[in-house]
């Protein structure tokens, strides 16, 4: 059998999990006109019913309907009465397109009692339990009953009964009295996220949404289910009797647990957050939200966040006021400043603060410390020449060229809702190539996966640049034919393993830069990581993506003072040389090499042997503990500011809640530091903040405060104005997409009140909407991409292909402070274990389960031992900073790749647990 | 609880490269499963998941869609009473009820020995023989209290092991027939079946399967000698005489 | 009595002994229409069942040769052969799939020239693995015979043919279901539009789905020619019949009787069909074209069994199954049990069926133990009124198939025919029919 069976072929997809979807219209300029309740109107060819009523003001109640995932047309509740060539019919309107002719009524007697006829069947097993219900107060079923139901139930007999809650996960809960079976969850699951761990079970009214038994609900976007449940089947557990809606205030603003920077809703009950929904902005996340980024706020309310200032006495840690706090910092840090002429200073950290602060922090360092030894990068980056300098894509561009190329981590671990966006992307047909050492999340939606073993990067590149993989080279010919608009190849670029040196993959970047028609999309992780590097927080690097020579003249000019003479030190090097006794005064800017940094053993001993270090964070982390002086910082949740995600689109965030004691924003941190040292950075408020910033970075040029909180800028502005199309004019928010999202047309902080008068103004001009960058006169060139080649191969030689390389990449659920403080988050991380290809295993004689002995020339690990199949041959994969068990102390960052030993131990068949 | 035989599995294979989709194969294949255990086990329906690209709970999400699939054990017989209008005109209901207290259980109930679970059961199809039920899926006609009782008691002692299997699965029909030459698709569509010996197929070990005695009776309506209809003949056990279309050889 | 001397075509070898196999099929003239379809063009073929004009024998009665025309081209195509009877009280293609499987290969072969399918599926009802054991011995045999399989007959023609088991739906008798039952999928109705798997079907690809009765006509047209069909019956009821007849009749059983030409009444009473009701009973109403199709009444017992007579009297010829109920039967209970049976089958995915089945289910369970009251009534219509708004036939829905609108006609049927007996429940607080409530322990469910 086995040389007749034929290549796999997935199930045929273009119908979801239930029902199918209507014939995908022709992207056409075709409008048709038809009428709407007896009012002429037209619409493009193929807009839904449903749709075009929107559009037009006529709302068609609705469940089953998504806009963001194909119609089925279960639950009819949307019917319309419809006269067209076949006569009057009622047609679901969530499934039919307007037609030319055809003649809609949404209000005849014929629609109306069909609407309540299906709302009527809809409640007649339902529980009507609202009073006790979370979605009680916020629920479109109880909505739509209320505007549209009968008064009283006609239905004498008993309902059908199921077991109260019962948890499809630790996160969700279901409800099976109250399931109204449109469909949406196990929708979304098969169609949206590709993990169908739940479906429907049994048939007609007995329908349920199961999972299969023991195995939860537990992907990384279960919370999206809870989102889109029109009724309150599911809910979820950090949420449950939490708050009622009426209680709740809400704010709009951006996720900052990864770089993706979806755009939410924040939520509160008492000053305390309570929930987060995913906003459908439009060219960012479509309304969805991985459960990390919708469920950590719990560490925001965290009963172990810093709240005041600690300051070192002997080997305690004591409780302190801000002002001596930042005398002692002030010394010590100026000492040290004074000393080296800033050589013997250093500020890591800074990808967690958002833009003003970022910048704040970088002009201390400049001008009160005198240094260039700063990185927001905790070598677990790329160069920043290589992030901002090579040609950049935007999301949308990369899901739209018909051609992506992942070199960097699995993306659904490290930026889930990007993996939804390129998921979507393969699934309407583009193609994705995928350079990795290891399967990912992605890979089964590639059209190709390469595997390569550490180090071999730039000559897997040179080889497909080269046309060497006729399977690639024919997408990629191919590509540059189709795209018409748009880069035809988008290389999403980030770290595919930690075990092997970023310069090797931005060597490998740079020869994918000479392919033709190509753009790049960062694929780096952490939070605002753009929006520091943006700000100049990495070594040789100036506000506004400027090189440090070129921008030099400017920004003494503007800044008024003299920058450092020579490119300071990136975060491996800063700990290279605090490790040889030459950094007498360290920052961590909410930052924790420790655990962040790939070698932990470097980051240790660069720790010790600085000799005065301050941090400045909101929780104590292992790194904070051996400071000498200790900042709490107020969290995103507890205060204004703006971020950048991996495609540099700027977006607001805004505040919630009040910080814990007395956190302070880390803006307002470096400004009272700096004049302690005796430099005033020349603001005392984000306006100010952000206006210099628009001055001075020929980045942002143009992105006002104004535009940022208008009404085209509120799902954020991708720099440079006009890199990244247009800009939103128009967000249609579908109360029954998101159900408890409060109206955002309505809840939108004004931008007066929130930034203050004279802000907020829409443009008068429409086509001020995408204004172009304006003539940013004077102001220094950014970076250009790096030349190809330029820097010699890194891959050492020294390696033979006999030799187990360490591959280590990174899981949703790590032993970050986000997770590791969110009681419900913290016991999803997956059990951690030395994973090699099942040759290896063979030919090692290692039996999976068995524990093992993983070491390198930095240390070793205990670990139980996994066949993967997916896995480059001659390489062992450890993942990064699982708790109690990380890779980073194994992974050598001084050379390009980390040779492993692995040995039997004496324990066999152990199950690892923790 | 138990994952598919090397054999079944190879089966499963062969299914899946009938079917120009490899999901199409799941029912087949779940029939399969189903004559193993005599009912889906979570780790069959496991494995069923990774030959097909499915995840376990899409197998099972599909597998309750249709009746036909258990995913708790059953008992050995499962005895389908139809009381669909044809049968509830002729008494269907009564029978039930009789079926009912001879076993002591009530629909969907299984005997404390493990032998029987009960179903009252939507039309089977057999309405010129009302009442009727089906064990297995094997048909039994003209039912009434009395005959309900021989029946269940042949079962018990096994004298009707010949024509009940257990399960009542396709576990009998050897499905891997298609074109001779592997590898090649005469129409693009499905690509090839996998090679079968044809005339193994042919001859061989379906014969056995498909004979089947009968004490009861079965399916069976037939040629009526006038010319111009059908007739329902005997079909009945008091009635032999060549008129049961599965007596006869 | 009009009993016609129409030949049997699709009934003709039931009863020889062991029918299913090749020897007895090759011995009456196998597989010779095949081998002549393959002389001709698959137009000719087109043409020949266009003039025999065979209405497709699945419930619909739809012109066959119509709806091959209406194929869109693109390929792949894929015939699929219905054959999931579980319409209740229809037990011909059963019959058909036991008895001759390899006439319904031999008409499926034809069907697939003639549209240019690239494969065959059998789809055969779960629960007929006798059915399956010799459908599938028989295409083993028709394979060794070169009737299946690569260059048919040495006419350079190749196809292949699964025979597909369903696993227990009544729904996956609907064909956008069968479609996505055999997709490995829950076996939900496709929405319309599209409206045929003509155009869009199995895999999105173009799909003829034709019903096990429908394709076993085709070796005899192709033998006698679309010319003999459609010299039988009249009007666009052309050729023979075969009807299940089920319930109080004397002799119960699948007749083939030529098309408009016997009436109901011969179809009950004539003593060489159905032979009156039993134990001399009276006629009180029958159902005439399977579960979903409204009843009629003695008065409607000459109809003549034509589709087009029978829509002419507000119901269908369905299926082809024809349930006389005598003057014992309650009703209401009859109703009940088809409803139920509707109830139970319905496959959830739209909210008028999925709900308003079991509570009409539930009302007419009231009723028949006596606890309805006369607003029941009412509520029975509006609730039916809300599946299949106006309550009409053919019925109009609010749903996405007609599984749904199929329990009204039972339950109107009823309240227009025998609202006094409904009545009657109610007043008395019991059922006028013994036994005095639902039969047994459902009564007190
Ligand atoms: C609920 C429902 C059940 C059906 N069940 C069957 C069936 O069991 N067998 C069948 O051939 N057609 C059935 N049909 C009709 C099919 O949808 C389809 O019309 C038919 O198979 C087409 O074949 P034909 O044109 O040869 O009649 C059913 C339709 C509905 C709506
Ligand atoms: S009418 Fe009933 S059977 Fe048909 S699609 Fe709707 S719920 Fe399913
Ligand atoms: S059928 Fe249109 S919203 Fe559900």
């Amino acid at each position: 059998m086995s040389e007749t069976a034929r290549p796999y072929r997935p199930p045929y997809v273009t119908q979801s999990a239930v029902g199918t979807s209507p014939p995908n219209p022709p992207v056409t300029d075709d409008t048709v006109t038809f009428t709407l309740d007896g009012k002429e109107r037209t619409a493009p060819k193929g807009t839904l019913i449903i749709t075009a009523a929107d559009q037009a003001g006529v709302y068609i109640p609705r469940f089953c309907y998504h806009p963001r995932m194909k119609p089925v047309g279960m639950c009819r509740m949307c019917l319309v009465e419809v006269t067209g060539p076949r006569g009057a019919t009622l047609m679901p309107a969530c499934y039919n397109p307007v037609t030319d002719g055809m003649e809609i009524s949404t209000d005849s007697k014929t629609t109306k009692k069909a609407q309540d006829g299906v709302l009527e069947f809809l409640l007649v097993n339902h529980p009507l339990d609202c009073p006790v219900c979370d979605k009680g107060g916020e629920c479109p079923l109880q909505d739509q009953t209320l505007a549209y139901g009968p008064g009283e139930s006609r239905f004498v007999e008993e309902k059908r009964h199921w077991d109260k809650p019962i948890p499809l996960s630790s996160l969700v809960n279901l409800d099976r009295e109250r399931c109204i079976q449109c469909g949406r969850c196990v929708r979304f699951a098969e169609e949206v996220s590709g993990d169908a761990l739940i479906d429907f079970a049994d048939r007609g009214d007995s329908t349920e949404v199961a999972t299969f038994p023991n195995e939860p609900y537990a992907d990384h976007f279960s919370g999206n289910v809870v989102q889109i449940c029109p009724v309150g089947a599911l809910t979820a557990q950090p949420y449950r009797f939490r708050a009622r809606p009426w209680d709740l205030e809400q704010v709009e603003s951006t996720c900052t647990s990864c770089a993706v920077g979806c755009r939410t809703a924040v939520q509160s009950s008492s000053d305390e957050l309570v929930r987060y929904i995913g906003i459908d902005a439009d060219p960012v996340n479509w309304g969805w939200l991985c459960d990390k980024g919708r469920f950590d706020f719990q560490a925001v309310n965290s009963p172990e966040r810093l709240r005041v200032p600690l300051v070192r006495k002997g080997d305690e840690l004591v409780e302190t006021s801000w002002p001596e706090a930042l005398a002692l910092a002030a010394e010590g840090l100026g000492a040290a400043a004074r000393i080296g002429h800033g050589d013997q200073v250093a500020v890591i950290g800074g990808a967690r603060l958002p833009n003003e602060d970022a910048y704040a922090w970088g002009k201390l360092a400049r001008l009160a410390l005198h240094t260039d030894n700063i990185d927001a990068q905790l070598g677990d980056g790329l160069p920043a020449e290589t992030v901002l300098g090579l040609p950049r894509a935007t999301i949308d561009q990369a899901a739209a060229a018909p051609v992506v190329i992942t070199l960097t981590g699995d993306i659904k671990e490290e930026l889930p809702v990007l993996y939804l966006r390129l998921r979507d992307a393969a699934q309407k047909g583009r193609s994705i190539i995928e350079l990795s050492p290891s399967t990912t999340g992605l890979t089964r939606y590639t059209k190709v996966s390469l595997r390569y073993r550490p180090g071999q990067a730039p000559a897997l590149a040179h080889s497909l640049v080269a046309g060497d993989v006729p399977e690639v080279k024919a997408l990629l010919d191919e590509a540059v034919e189709k795209s018409a608009v748009g880069p035809a190849i988008v290389v999403v670029l980030g770290r595919p393993s930690l075990a092997e040196s970023a310069d090797s993959v931005a060597e490998a970047a740079r020869v994918l830069a000479r392919l033709e028609g190509v753009a790049f999309l960062s694929g780096l992780r952490r939070s605002n990581v753009h929006g520091a590097l943006d700000m100049g927080l990495a070594p040789g690097v100036l506000p506004g993506r400027v090189g440090l020579d070129e921008g030099r003249e400017w920004y003494s000019q503007h800044w008024a003072a003299e920058l450092p003479a020579a490119r300071g030190l990136d975060t491996a090097g800063i700990l290279e040389a605090a490790t040889h006794g030459r950094i007498g005064g360290l920052v961590l800017l909410g930052a924790d090499p420790l655990n962040d940094f790939p070698d932990s053993g470097a980051a240790l001993r660069g720790l010790a042997q600085s000799r005065f270090v301050v941090a400045v964070d909101t929780f104590l982390t292992d790194s904070a503990r051996k400071a000498d002086v200790i900042l709490p910082a107020a969290t995103y949740a507890e205060r204004r500011g703006t971020f950048t995600n991996v495609e540099g689109r700027v977006s607001w965030l805004g505040q919630m809640v009040t910080g814990p004691g007395v956190a302070w924003p880390d803006w307002m941190i470096a400004a009272e530091l700096a004049a302690h040292l005796g430099t005033d950075l020349g603001f005392s408020s984000l306006e100010d903040i952000w206006a210099e910033i628009e001055r001075v970075s020929p980045l942002h040029a143009g992105v006002t405060y104004d535009l940022l909180s208008s009404r085209e800028g509120r799902d954020g502005v991708p720099v440079p104005l006009g890199s990244g199309g247009d800009l939103r004019t128009a967000r249609l928010l579908d109360p029954m997409a998101d159900p408890g999202i409060q109206s955002t047309e309505s809840h939108l902080v004004s931008p007066t009140e929130f930034f203050g008068a004279g802000a907020g103004r829409l443009p008068a001009d429409p086509s001020a909407a995408a204004p172009e960058m304006p003539a940013a006169a004077g102001r220094p060139p950014m970076l250009r991409p790096p030349l190809a080649g330029g820097a010699s191969s890194s891959a050492s030689a020294s390696e033979d292909a006999g030799d187990l390389l360490l591959v280590s990449g990174r899981s949703l659920w790590d032993a970050g402070t986000a997770v590791a403080h969110s009681p419900s988050l913290s016991g999803l991380h997956p059990k951690p274990a030395a994973r090699l290809h099942p040759d290896d295993l063979g030919r090692l004689d290692l039996a999976a389960g068995s524990i093992v002995r993983v070491s390198t020339a930095r240390g070793s690990l205990d670990l139980p031992v996994a066949a993967e199949p997916g896995l480059a041959p001659g390489t062992v994969a450890v993942t990064f900073n699982l708790p109690g068990a990380s890779a980073a102390g194994l992974i050598d960052s001084r050379g390009p790749v980390t040779k492993v030993a692995v040995s039997a131990t004496a324990e066999r068949g152990v199950p690892h647990e923790r | 609880m138990a994952r598919l035989t090397p054999a079944n599995e190879e089966r499963a294979r062969q299914l899946i490269a009938l079917y120009p989709h490899h999901r199409s194969a799941l029912i087949p294949i779940l029939h399969i499963l189903q004559g193993q255990d005599g009912y889906l086990s979570e780790d069959g329906m496991k494995h069923v998941g990774e030959l097909l690209g499915l995840s376990a709970a899409e197998v099972r999400g599909t597998a309750t869609f249709y009746d036909m699939f258990h995913v708790e054990p059953v008992g050995k017989y499962v005895v389908a009473v139809c009381t669909n209008i044809a049968c509830m005109l002729q008494g269907a209901y009564e029978l039930l009820e009789a079926a009912q207290d001879q076993l002591g259980i009530a629909p969907g109930g299984t005997t404390a020995d493990g032998m029987f679970t009960l179903e009252d059961a939507e039309c089977l199809a057999l309405c010129g023989n009302a009442p009727c039920a089906t064990v297995n899926w094997r048909f039994f006609g003209d039912l009434d209290p009395q005959r309900f009782a021989q029946l269940t008691e042949d079962l018990r002692a096994g004298r009707l092991d010949a024509e009940v299997p257990p399960h009542g699965t396709l576990s009998r029909v050897d499905r891997n027939v298609g074109l001779g030459a592997p590898g090649q698709s005469v129409h693009g569509a499905g690509g090839p079946p996998p090679p079968v010996d044809v005339a193994a197929a042919a001859g061989g070990p379906h014969d056995a399967g498909i004979e089947l005695a009968t004490s009861l009776t079965m399916t069976a309506v037939i040629a009526h000698e006038g010319g111009r209809g059908l007739d329902h003949t005997g079909t009945r056990t008091d009635a032999p005489g060549g008129t049961d279309s599965q007596d006869q050889r | 009595m009009s009993v016609t001397d129409a030949p049997r075509i699709v009934t003709r070898r039931l009863g020889t002994p062991r029918s299913w196999t090749l020897e007895t099929y090759l011995a009456d003239g196998g597989y010779q229409g095949l081998r002549k379809a393959l002389t001709m063009t698959p137009e000719e073929i087109h043409e020949q069942v266009n003039t025999a004009n065979i209405l497709g024998r699945g419930g619909a009665g739809f012109e066959a040769g119509r709806k091959w025309g209406m194929l869109a081209k693109p390929t792949p195509v894929y015939l699929t052969i219905n054959g999931d009877e579980s319409e209740p009280a229809t037990f011909k293609d059963h019959m058909l799939i036991e008895g001759d499987p390899h006439q319904l290969i031999e008409g499926a072969l034809i069907c697939a020239y003639a549209i240019g399918a690239d494969q065959v599926f059998l789809f055969v009802r779960g629960e007929f693995p006798l059915g399956i054991e010799r459908l599938q011995a028989a295409l083993n045999e028709a394979y060794a015979y070169g009737a299946v399989g690569k260059d048919i007959f040495a006419s350079g023609w190749s196809i292949d043919v699964v025979v597909h088991p369903g696993a227990g739906a009544y729904i996956c008798g609907e064909e956008t279901a069968l479609l996505e039952s055999l997709e490995g999928k829950r076996g939900y109705p496709r929405i319309k539009p599209p409206f045929f798997p003509a155009v869009v079907g199995l895999y999105g690809a173009p799909t003829i789905v034709n019903n096990v009765e429908t394709v076993s006509n085709l070796p005899w047209v192709m033998l006698n020619g679309g010319d003999a069909f459609a010299a039988l019956g009249e009007g666009r009821s052309k050729g023979t019949k075969l009807l299940a007849l089920a319930g109080h009749v004397n002799r119960p059983g699948n007749y083939e009787l030529e098309f408009a030409k016997v009436s109901f009444r011969d179809l009950i009473f004539d003593p060489s069909l159905g032979a009156g009701i039993r134990d001399g009973g009276e006629l009180k109403a029958f159902i005439p074209g399977g579960a979903s199709s409204p009843w009629l009444g003695p008065e409607h017992l000459d109809v003549l069994l034509a589709n087009e007579k029978i829509a002419e009297v507000g119901t269908m010829a369905g299926s082809g199954s024809v349930v006389p109920m005598d003057h014992t039967t309650c009703m209401v209970r009859a109703a009940w049990r088809i409803v139920r049976f509707f109830h139970r089958e319905s496959c959830g995915q739209c909210t008028p069926c999925r709900e308003g089945g079991g509570w009409l289910e539930k009302i007419l369970q009231r009723i028949e133990n006596g606890q309805g009251r006369e607003s029941d009534l009412d509520l029975l219509m509006d609730v039916c009124d809300n599946i299949s708004p106006g309550v009409r036939w053919p019925p109009a829905q609010t749903t996405i198939c007609v599984l749904g609108p199929s329990m009204p006609p039972p339950v109107a049927s009823g309240i227009r025919m025998f609202r006094d007996e409904y009545l009657a429940h109610i007043r008395d607080g019991r059922c006028p029919f013994p036994p005095d409530r639902l039969p047994g322990k459902l009564a007190s469910v």
